[in-house]
């Protein structure tokens, strides 16, 4: 099935929970809105057509640039993204889901924007999304353990973040 | 308290444990690099793992978000740093797709001498790791002497004999040297018999075999339901291999090439008349197999190393196309995933158009490969979780990144 064709079945099933697309890219990629996401992620899997049954990877990226003079010329507004890397092993076929935030929820800074959980449809999600949270700060709704995987538990900030800033001492040891 | 009573039996039934948590790691000998696992034990059962990881984190992605990508190569050295070559490879690839460079013939053949070779050095080292954590020291020996003989030739190439930075965005670093192919093949026709030795040190031995038949059992849904992948998903018996399968910017190196996948197939290997048959009580989808299947990759690489040797030699083009250090990139993101020997490493790649990209992230296989382990740990025995997690042949450098 040819990528528009794709989105047109996906957006008549789904309706504005598919916010977007670009097939122009490299690895074209579906926009869905977070709460129609579990939705889509488990037609995805489940249809018998498409059978997407393994998810590669999740992605946090962080866009935000600091130094405005940049920022103007940039092109996007300060958000955050996460982005799903699946397979599907039956039909070969690969395909990006992407979800975009806002930086932080409600523009509070330090309260983490939301997305829920899509752990219970791939078990892959499970350390993938702790791996987003821990480094991306992403707080993933209805993940069944999410605390933080590589940085230590009482680690402060989020390091992928582009605003992150190395603290200054951890534990008595110099930070910068 | 045992109260006394008449019949010897009924006191095993009064006898009664308590959970236990016992802390495994962080630097217990028989892990691969630092992990640390937390059993929740029952006498010598375990009901639960957690793995701790994280000790080795080196902020990778972050570093690469300041990089230009060919100055993120040797920080790819240091992730799966048993297979250097391979991680050099994926994120070369990736950047590549990204800028939509076409390699020279002469630059694909010898991508996949190396990474073939990459290959069988980090199959022999889990061989050897795997037989250690079993307890028994001899194999690892052998199977570093043999080891030792892949790196001096990587060293002949390009200088370095761990963290190599040899393959690169546009081809590699320099050309093979004189004589190298010669010694190359000289060696592979050395090592085809070793292997077979080796062949009669663990797969075979009785001890082994008692040791990793029907332990640790994946099931195929599992492990894809756990993205897991490499030789893991292979000895669930799932035909899946991304030389084959994944994207045409890779599968186009191994073009043309004689190549079967490394999967059991109504109870039969490829080619698996010349090896060890498999033991009855293994089955599919346990420790036993996984091992297996690393072997015989190495038999596997053995043959496609031959192959693109011939066809190196009669390659045309250079080994690279030159790129300058801090080469612009252009908007966009890319990801690959490449058959590394312990899984699929995947790269992703976002550039907002300068020489250094937005975003570099790194998927991990062994991460995916160690996220399964509290399911195919649980209700096995203590001394068998060294056993399980070693037949994942996991790398914590790549793990933790």
């Amino acid at each position: 099935m040819s990528g528009p064709a794709f989105l047109d079945q996906l957006k008549k099933k789904f309706g504005d929970k598919i916010t977007g697309a670009n097939f122009e890219a490299i690895d074209p990629w579906i926009e869905v809105s977070p709460h129609g996401l579990l939705e889509v992620c488990r037609y995805l899997r489940d249809d018998p057509k498409l059978r997407f049954n393994m998810l590669n990877c999740i992605s946090g990226v962080d866009y935000f640039e600091a130094d405005p003079k940049k920022a103007a010329k940039t092109g996007w507004e300060p958000h955050l993204e996460v982005v799903y890397h699946l397979w599907s092993l039956p039909n070969k076929t690969s395909l990006v889901l992407k979800v975009i935030l806002p930086r932080w929820k409600d523009g509070v800074v330090g309260e983490l924007p939301e997305v829920p959980s899509v752990s219970g449809i791939w078990g892959t999600a499970d350390w993938h999304e702790r791996e987003v949270y821990d480094l991306s700060g992403v707080y993933f709704s209805g993940h069944p353990n999410l605390r933080r995987i590589l940085c230590p538990e009482d680690w402060v900030g989020h390091p992928l973040r582009k605003d992150y800033e190395m603290p200054l001492e951890y534990h008595g040891i110099r930070g910068r | 308290m045992a109260t006394h009573v008449d019949d010897p039996r009924i006191i095993e039934f009064d006898v009664r444990t308590d959970e236990m948590l016992v802390n495994m790691g962080p630097q217990h000998p028989s892990t691969h690099g630092v992990l640390r696992l937390v059993l929740r034990t029952d006498g010598e059962i375990v009901s639960e793992v957690t793995p701790h990881i994280g000790y080795l984190h080196r902020c990778a992605e972050k570093i690469g978000e300041n990089l230009t990508p060919k100055q993120w190569i040797p920080y790819t050295d240091r992730m799966d740093y048993l297979a250097g070559m391979n991680m050099n490879l994926g994120w070369a690839l990736t950047v590549e797709k990204l800028m939509n460079l076409e390699l020279p013939e002469k630059a694909r053949h010898l991508r996949v001498i190396i990474a073939e070779m990459g290959r069988i050095a980090s199959h022999l080292v889990g061989m050897g790791a795997y037989g250690l954590d079993l307890g028994t020291f001899s194999p690892f020996l052998y199977a570093f002497r043999e080891r030792e003989k892949i790196l001096d030739l990587f060293e002949m190439a390009c200088g370095a004999r761990l963290t190599y930075s040899y393959l690169t965005v546009g081809g590699a670093t320099h050309d093979l040297p004189p004589g190298w192919l010669k010694k190359c093949a000289k060696f592979l026709d050395e090592l085809l018999p070793v292997i077979t030795e080796y062949h009669t040190l663990l797969t075979s031995n009785a001890i082994f075999v008692r040791r990793t038949a029907n332990i640790g059992l994946l099931s195929a849904e599992m492990a894809i339901d756990y993205g897991c992948t490499g030789p893991v998903l292979r000895g669930s018996g799932v035909d899946w291999d991304l030389r084959r399968d994944g994207e045409t910017r890779y599968t186009e190196m191994y073009d043309g090439y004689a190549f079967e996948v490394i999967v059991e197939k109504d109870g039969h290997y490829p080619r698996d008349q010349v090896y060890p048959a498999v033991p009855g009580s293994a089955v599919l989808g346990d420790c036993w197999h996984r091992f297996y299947v690393r072997m015989l990759e190495v038999m596997q690489s053995i043959d496609l190393v031959h192959q693109a040797i011939d066809r190196y030699s009669t390659a045309q083009g250079a080994h690279a196309i030159p790129l300058k250090l801090n080469e612009k990139l252009p908007k966009g993101e890319a990801y690959l995933e490449t058959e590394a020997p312990r899984g699929q490493m995947g790269f992703y790649i976002v550039s907002d158009g300068s020489p250094i990209p937005w975003r570099a992230r790194a998927r991990s296989s062994c991460f995916c490969n160690l996220s399964v382990t509290h399911e195919i740990c649980r209700g096995c025995l203590i001394a068998d979780v060294p056993a399980i997690v070693g037949s994942l042949d996991i790398v914590m450098g790549e793990i933790d990144r």
